[in-house]
């Protein structure tokens, strides 16, 4: 019944485009490669072109500075432990939410978007407020010797914080899609919850995993808002590559600034060509995934 | 190993909404098949569900062999539970499917190689171990399901709807070949189906359920001759509703119509249309009274009179049920 009214919508949509004059078709194909060239190749292309500017040697050397190899590091750092803690939670979470009902369930689906809804700059603050010399925790941080404002456990913290939702919802997404029939019928030929989780759920939800350690991934490393508020900005220490970005451009070391900028957009490509993959598979494999979600900087 | 429900209740969702299974009690004989029949949203899923411990129910028990396992989980119930929609593991080859529930239970490796290849071979897949289950069609992955829920050797075995989600042709075939197994596998079985030529042909017993109640069990035969409400008459055999100051119902191979010559009274009806399906024919003919009801004849028979659209005939109500007039809303 859906099948035949998705497939006749699609259908009527098809007409209606070849219902069109040609000319006007051309028209609208050519409207939308300049609105794209313009506003997405051109701009990539310039980061390129800007970072060889001042020739090979130039961009490899300002690629190899000390402090653009601890900000790589530091960025590294940050994802390598911020996407595996969200993986595991995203999946806790997702699971928790379409396998159970229980009280503050709702609270729990909207606590899960908070990252998305506030600005990033505001999460980062939250940190701050948190973890700062002005808050109640700050005695107990000195006195424990832990620097977390500043230094690299609260850049981790923020990072982890703002990219949060993305592995949870699209695991939740593709959960929810595919209902609980297999668990249930595992759970009737005598499998535990871990049982079913390992041999069962993951299995059925693992392009949504890896699509969400894609976009996680992408947004962790490239995350700005955020991480600029909680870091300082400290050279060769507190420094990830956006913010490396930043500083270098301030100072007006421009070929350096798109050199390192250079790097961040072919990571940009490298989750783009990933994602596609991840969508095709899941295509083949039939688990609808949800398209990337919107993310406000 | 018989199932009986005493007096089980659920509930979904607030307080102001009906419960889905209100009160219902019924038995399902040892080494059995029992259907659990009814129309749509009568509860029979919930009621096979809280069997299988799914669902807990709000109040009532269940008892597997004269025990109680009401509070008993699921995993313990050991219980085979089909779903309409196969529920097959997707990225699991069919043997791996079979053989889920036995690698959980740590059994050998080469008791569980023997045992799935000898469920394959029992269910008639014996070739397609290796496929996956997107490789196969409805009723072959009907099949592994039945195989899967076999292999950890349940106590009961519980159906819901295994052949909803196939065709006509194929549904009829897995039923012949499901009586076969079962003569040779006498697991308890639970049926649910919305089916009734289905639950008629597959069990000995039938619980028929009328919105979350029983409305009557027992043999097809009694159901089907001695309906004991209204709501059985009527769902039984799509009989036709009478008019009258009783409840009454007849059945469209209970009736008789033959041409009119001449004659008047209650019994002379006209034929608005006629269907010839297969091997009998389908009229609705037209009372004095303003009803319409179905007569369904064998075609022989049919073509022996010469009735033809729009003819008076004389109807004969041959096997009518009257019930006293009740508040049963049909
Ligand atoms: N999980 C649920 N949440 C809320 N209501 C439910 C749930 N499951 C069943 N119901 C309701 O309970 C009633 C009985 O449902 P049930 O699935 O048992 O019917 P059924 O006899 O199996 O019907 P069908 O033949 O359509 O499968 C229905 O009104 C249904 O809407
Ligand atoms: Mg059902």
């Amino acid at each position: 019944m859906s099948a035949a009214v998705s497939s006749l919508g699609r259908r009527s949509v098809g007409q209606r485009v070849q219902d069109e004059p040609p000319a006007a078709r051309a028209a609208l194909i050519a409207v939308a490669l300049a609105f794209l060239g313009l506003f997405l190749v051109l701009p990539l292309a310039l980061v390129f072109v800007s970072a060889f500017s001042e020739g090979v040697g130039a961009f490899v050397s300002a690629i190899t500075h000390p402090d653009t190899l601890s900000a790589i590091r530091l960025t590294l750092l940050t994802a390598a432990i911020a996407v595996p803690l969200n993986v595991v939670f995203g999946i806790a979470a997702a699971w928790l939410i379409s396998k159970y009902e229980f009280a503050g369930k709702s609270v729990l689906l909207s606590l899960i978007d908070l990252p998305f809804s506030v600005s990033p700059v505001i999460s980062g603050l939250l940190f701050v407020l948190l973890f700062g010399a002005q808050s109640p925790l700050a005695p107990l941080l000195a006195l424990a010797d832990v620097r977390v404002i500043f230094a690299v456990p609260g850049i981790v913290l923020a990072t982890t914080f703002v990219t949060f939702p993305l592995v949870a919802r699209e695991v939740l997404a593709v959960m929810q899609a595919e209902g609980s029939q297999e668990e249930e019928a595992a759970l009737t030929m005598g499998a535990t919850g871990l049982q079913i989780l390992w041999h069962v759920t993951l299995p059925k939800v693992r392009w949504g995993v890896l699509y969400g350690v894609i976009l996680c991934n992408a947004r962790a490393m490239g995350e700005f808002g955020a991480v600029s508020v909680v870091s300082g900005h400290i050279r060769g220490e507190t420094n990830t590559l956006p913010l490396h970005v930043e500083i270098l451009y301030n100072e007006y070391v421009f070929a350096g600034a798109f050199a390192v900028a250079s790097l961040l957009a072919s990571l940009a490509l490298v989750t783009l060509v990933a994602k596609e993959v991840v969508q095709w598979r899941a295509r083949r494999g039939r688990t609808p995934l949800r398209p990337a979600p919107e993310v406000g900087a | 190993m018989s199932v009986e429900g005493i007096a089980l209740v659920k509930h979904f969702g607030g307080e102001g909404e009906v419960a889905a299974v209100r009160g219902v009690s019924f038995q399902a004989p040892a080494g059995r098949i029992t259907s659990l029949l009814g129309p749509s949203g009568s509860g029979k899923s919930t009621l096979l569900r809280m069997v299988a411990g799914l669902e807990k129910p709000d109040a009532g028990t269940v008892h597997i062999d004269g025990r109680d396992v009401t509070r008993i989980p699921v995993r313990e119930r050991e219980v085979g539970f089909v779903f309409q929609s196969y529920a097959l593991f997707r990225h699991m080859t069919v043997a791996d499917n079979v053989a889920f529930g036995l690698r959980i239970r740590k059994r050998p490796k080469d008791a569980i190689a023997k045992k799935v290849s000898a469920l394959l071979d029992l269910v008639q897949l014996g070739e397609y171990g290796h496929r996956l289950p997107d490789e196969l069609s409805g009723g072959q992955r009907q099949r592994i399901a039945l195989a899967r829920a076999l292999a950890t050797e349940p106590r009961v075995l519980l159906l819901d709807e295994p052949f909803g989600a196939l065709d006509t042709k194929v549904r009829v075939e897995l039923r012949e070949w499901l009586l076969r197994l079962h003569e040779e596998l006498p697991v308890t079985t639970l049926l649910v189906t919305h089916d009734q030529e289905e639950a008629f042909e597959l069990s000995e017993h039938v619980v028929l359920l009328d919105a979350g109640t029983v409305a009557q069990a027992g043999s097809p035969t009694e159901i089907y001759e001695r309906p004991a409400n209204p709501f059985v008459a009527a769902f039984v055999g799509g009989a036709n509703k009478l008019a009258g100051d009783r409840d009454a119902f007849v059945r469209p191979q209970d009736v008789g119509v033959r041409k009119a010559h001449g004659e008047d009274g209650d019994h002379v009806a006209i034929v608005e249309r006629l269907v010839r399906i297969g091997g009998y024919v389908k009229l609705s003919v037209a009372m004095k009274d303003g009803h319409t009801i179905t007569v369904q004849m064998p075609k022989h028979e049919f073509d022996e009179r010469g009735i033809e659209r729009g003819d008076r005939v004389l109807v004969d109500l041959r096997d009518v049920k009257t019930f006293p007039r009740g508040d049963y809303a049909i």
